[in-house]
């Protein structure tokens, strides 16, 4: 018996070779071309979830721990903080109120519905990292809390980006500044239409297809840029960035114009999900 | 393969589970680029050790879980892995009588061939650049061996994985 596990043809391990190599090349073309795998790939984030908690355990007990230690009366003082910002963003809606059942109103007479009361959820990001080549995080949240593929991510500030794959436990999330994100926008003040893409950058969007003439009436440093509701995969409406350069180039058939995401992108503990 | 002749193989599966772990671990960005490239060096220990029970199938599975974790093409390092067992399994003899050194040159070149086959792989379909960067967790890998075989030496003996 053990003679022959030791003599065993060197065709087979060739042969294992082969079929391994054909099964790998197979996924990777599936993976990329279909949907078929992103129910298996939702097991199996499934399965690694413990591999990621366990990665992510230390770095919230250190937090925890920080918390427990830390002083009373920063604590307290803390708190008092939060209770006056508080009171002062309770201000701030009561306003936002009454506009929003006006906004309703002339809607109505408009005919045009808008969609309000959207769901949202927090989620914490999980402290593992991705790939390094591409700006990805990780959450908490998965499909056992309803969380579904290119669902938008936001924070306090601004779009964060959107959920592109699924687990039972948790998710992957493609930040907007991904090489690979596009998201459709809008200039504020002058309701210019554009695509914010990322260039890999950690804090840095690229604002797409703005010609050189009529730059001065379009765009300008300083303008601040929301999502256009175009796509349909992110509400309308949300902040994304703020213009800081803007610079015509005669060589190309659009400027070079980039912006600065609101959100804050690369320390956020919490995030939140949007339905 | 009857299971009276295998032990440890918990030791075998908690090493991988170990090496999944330190390469999802948060690091700052230059570090990351020079992480070494754990699960290949996990691998590429047991399929010298016992390369009749671990070979180009583990390494396939292996290589699945691993990009599931680094959200990678399903399959991208299961291809690399696969290639990696493969010639340590073929060449485990030779490597076997190698010094350490020489073992982390061969360590240095199998670990560097899966880079190079993830970033060509994933330049096909349009996900990244080609960076000089892919060689670094190879050179780390390389200086790094030689401790790394000592320890995992030391584990398989005391827990009589064979």
């Amino acid at each position: 018996m053990k003679k022959a596990v030791f003599h065993r043809p060197k065709q087979a391990l060739s042969l294992r070779l082969i079929v391994f190599i054909l099964a790998s090349i197979f996924l990777i073309i599936a993976d990329h071309r279909l949907d078929y795998l992103r129910i298996v790939r939702t097991h199996l984030l499934g399965l690694v979830y413990p591999i990621q908690y366990l990665v992510n355990l230390p770095i919230k007990t250190g937090q925890w721990l920080s918390v427990t230690a830390s002083n009373r009366f920063l604590l307290i003082e803390e708190i008092d903080k939060l209770r006056a910002e508080k009171q002062l963003l309770q201000v701030t809606l009561q306003k936002f109120d009454a506009l929003k059942n006006e906004n309703e109103r002339l809607r109505r007479l408009l005919g045009s519905p808008l969609k309000v009361g959207e769901r949202v959820q927090m989620a914490e990001v999980l402290a593992v990292e991705l790939e390094h080549s591409r700006r990805k995080i990780t959450i908490n949240k998965g499909k056992n809390d309803g969380v579904i593929v290119n669902q938008a991510v936001i924070d306090g500030h601004g779009v964060m980006g959107q959920v592109i794959h699924v687990g039972l436990f948790s998710s992957t999330v493609m930040l907007i500044t991904d090489p690979e994100h596009e998201l459709p926008v809008q200039v504020v003040r002058t309701g210019l239409r554009t695509i914010a893409k990322g260039i890999g950058a950690v804090n840095r969007l690229s604002l797409l297809g703005i010609s050189n003439t009529g730059l001065n009436t379009g765009i300008k440093v300083g303008d601040l840029i929301v999502t256009s509701g175009a796509g349909e995969k992110f509400p309308k409406d949300y902040p994304v960035g703020t213009v800081i350069d803007v610079t015509p180039d005669i060589g190309q058939p659009f400027a070079s114009v980039q912006a600065l995401p609101r959100a804050v992108l690369e320390r956020n503990s919490e995030v939140l999900l949007v339905w | 393969m009857s299971l009276d002749r295998h032990h440890g193989g918990w030791v075998i599966v908690l090493s991988f589970v170990f090496s999944f772990m330190l390469a999802i671990l948060p690091m700052p960005a230059w570090a990351s680029a020079w992480r070494p490239d754990w699960v290949a060096m996990i691998l590429i220990y047991w399929c010298l050790a016992l390369p009749l029970r671990v070979g180009v199938a583990t390494a396939w599975f292996v290589g699945i879980i691993h990009d599931v974790l680094n959200d990678t093409l399903l399959g991208q390092h299961a291809l690399g892995f696969v290639l990696i067992a493969y010639l340590a399994v073929k060449f485990h003899q030779q490597l076997r009588l190698f010094p350490v050194w020489q073992q982390a040159i061969g360590v240095f070149g199998m670990v560097a061939l899966n880079q190079l086959l993830g970033i060509w792989i994933q330049s096909i379909f349009g996900y990244s650049e080609m960076r000089d960067s892919f060689i670094f967790p190879a050179f780390s890998s390389l200086l790094l061996w030689p401790w790394f075989f000592l320890i995992l030496g030391d584990i398989q003996r005391k827990y009589k994985v064979v």
